[in-house]
């Protein structure tokens, strides 16, 4: 037997033929995925390549004027932000409170069902589609009711900062209801049944073993809501996304003694994606700004990297916190 | 003398259509280990969660008859659920410390029960570990990972945890079956120890140990109690045909 098996063991006999049989299916794997990173690589090479002449302190900071070749993008950069961090402020509470409801306290399988079908189907939806619906919804039913009930004349019903805020909100909330529900179930059974056991309360599970635990699932969440958000044109559209601001839609809040200067989110705000939009279909002479689209572009990508690389950061601590108590 | 803790009248428990328990009787006494035995499937856990009411984490669950602690019915309308599992306090069969420090998980019980002075926290602490046999082993390294214990300290240190919820019986679902024996051992001796205060139900596979550290058994079969005695009364000689083939393994 002894023999035998070491026989077997020690033949090597396997043809090239044999051999590109068996690794096939590798081969052809590890090539499409090699293409994937090419590609991604190549748009990357291609916008840095054709976009960083024109990256200069005055692209970035100066107002717009009409003339691409003294044009800033600095108020795009800032109404990018502004919107993004709006955005995020409604959606993250909505979206984690929404998953831990669906995961934690529905307990009829039908209606978690049918919310589980209408979040996938939310995330199907085109975004030009959530550009309409905000217009409709928000400008002309919400904006404007509030208007007449609180007799402010045009200051909510009218295209603005706060709603394409609110628009986008709703465009990204699947990705976090998603992945929030995703990390909330990855909890084992046997954690909560210790906390139960030690008589806890539901919400005190939820709190304090539960939650603490599917944070860094719930940050990647948020993290792929904010490069979503931040990069579409199409929600914006009709939401107060102007073509030309020359200044900042500034407000002033008024704390005490000190007057500090906001962002207005009731004003008309620019936007990166926009303005590449623009810049490509809008101009007389779509040649001239060609560079000038590539590096509004490539301000946008570095904006979204660098909110995943903090977000990252971020994620990696909380990992640590997590890793010093879970090693095995 | 013997005081009955726990009184279970004519108890039936249902899972969506399964009927888990049919019609069981019987009296826990005050501080005395019973054991619960009885072939996989036989209802065994089910009882054991009944009496806490964990049963009602899983969908589907009715029940039927009566449970007392103290004379009163815990199914009743006006129980609290999260007070009744601080008095009947859990330890399951696979270790499941919080993925947090050995401290964390200590104070855990008594942070939600609103304790924040720190010296009364460190109290309970160190009380229920001395209680737990496991003080010793982690009085300097309260700010470690729990997970870095051995798996029979986490076990014991699962006790711990639940003493510093201050409960008054103790149910425990196998609690040794996934350890080494000199681990097994150590937890048998805090079972003996933990009686003289504490009320104390045990589900188990393992036949010497029944032996070892039970007052009572209580033979399950087939979701019906079959035969409820002293141990050695069980074990020398059982009224049922079953029991006797069951602790002989015979079958089972």
């Amino acid at each position: 037997m002894t023999y035998n098996s070491s026989k077997i063991l020690l033949t090597k006999n396997k043809s090239l033929k044999d051999y590109i049989k068996e690794n096939f299916g590798i081969i052809i794997l590890r090539m499409l995925t090699w293409i994937v990173v090419l590609i991604f690589l190549f748009i990357i090479v291609i916008i840095f390549y054709n976009g960083s002449d024109v990256i200069t302190w005055r692209f970035l900071l100066n107002p717009p004027s009409g003339d691409p070749q003294k044009d800033g993008i600095g108020i795009a950069i800032i109404g990018t932000l502004a919107v993004s961090f709006l955005m995020i402020l409604l959606a993250v509470p909505i979206g984690i409170l929404s998953a831990i409801y669906i995961v934690e306290y529905a307990e009829n399988d039908r209606l978690k069902k049918i919310i589980r079908i209408s979040i996938n189907n939310l995330a199907g939806v085109p975004s030009i589609v959530f550009g309409l619906f905000g217009l409709g919804f928000f400008v002309l039913v919400v904006g404007k009711n509030i208007d007449t009930a609180l007799s402010t004349g045009l200051l909510f019903g009218k295209p603005s900062l706060l709603w394409a805020s609110a628009t986008l909100a709703i465009l990204v909330l699947p990705t976090i209801i998603v992945s929030t529900m995703e990390s909330l179930e990855r909890i084992p059974a046997e954690q909560r049944n210790a906390a139960y056991g030690l008589g806890a309360s539901k919400w005190q599970v939820i709190r304090k073993i539960v939650f603490p635990q599917a944070r860094p699932g719930i940050l990647t969440g948020v993290i792929l809501a904010i490069s979503r958000g931040a990069g579409e044109a199409a929600p914006v559209l009709f939401l107060g996304c102007a073509f030309f601001l020359p200044h900042l839609p500034l407000t002033y809040l008024n704390v005490g003694f000190f007057s500090i200067p906001i962002i207005n989110p009731a004003e008309q705000f620019m936007f990166l994606a926009y303005n590449v939009f623009n810049l490509a279909t809008q101009s007389p002479n779509p040649e001239i700004t060609l560079p000038y689209q590539y590096g509004t572009v490539l301000i946008l990508i570095s904006l979204v990297l660098i909110f995943n690389i903090t977000a990252v950061i971020f994620r990696y601590k909380f990992r640590k916190i997590l890793d010093e108590v879970t090693t095995f | 003398m013997k005081e009955t803790k726990i009184k279970i009248n004519n108890l039936s428990v249902f899972f969506n259509y399964t009927q888990a328990l049919n019609n069981v009787s019987l009296d826990v006494f005050n501080n005395k280990v019973t054991t619960l035995i009885g072939p996989s499937g036989c209802g065994k856990t089910s009882l054991l969660r009944t009496l806490n009411r964990m049963n009602e984490l899983i969908g589907g669950f009715k029940i039927k008859g009566h449970v007392f602690i103290d004379d009163v019915d815990i199914y009743e309308k006006n129980i609290d659920v999260v007070n009744l599992r601080k008095l009947v306090g859990m330890v399951f069969q696979k270790s499941n410390l919080f993925p947090k420090s050995i401290y964390e998980n200590l104070i855990f019980a008594p942070t939600i029960n609103g304790i924040k002075n720190k010296t009364e926290l460190n109290e309970i602490i160190e009380k229920a570990c001395i209680q737990a046999a496991i003080w010793n082993e982690v009085k300097d390294r309260l700010t470690e990972n729990a997970y870095n214990l051995s798996s029979g300290q986490q076990q014991r240190l699962c006790i711990a945890r639940v003493l510093t919820a201050k409960p008054d019986i103790l149910l425990m679902d196998e609690p040794a079956s996934a350890l080494d024996p000199i681990s097994t051992n150590k937890i048998e001796e805090l079972i003996y120890d933990l009686k003289e205060k504490y009320t104390i139900i045990v589900v188990t596979h393992n036949m010497q140990q029944a032996a070892r550290i039970s007052d009572y058994i209580a033979f399950l079969y087939m979701g019906q109690l079959i035969e409820y005695d002293k141990t050695s009364k069980i074990f020398t000689n059982p009224a049922n045909k079953q029991t006797e083939d069951y602790i002989t393994g015979r079958f089972g």
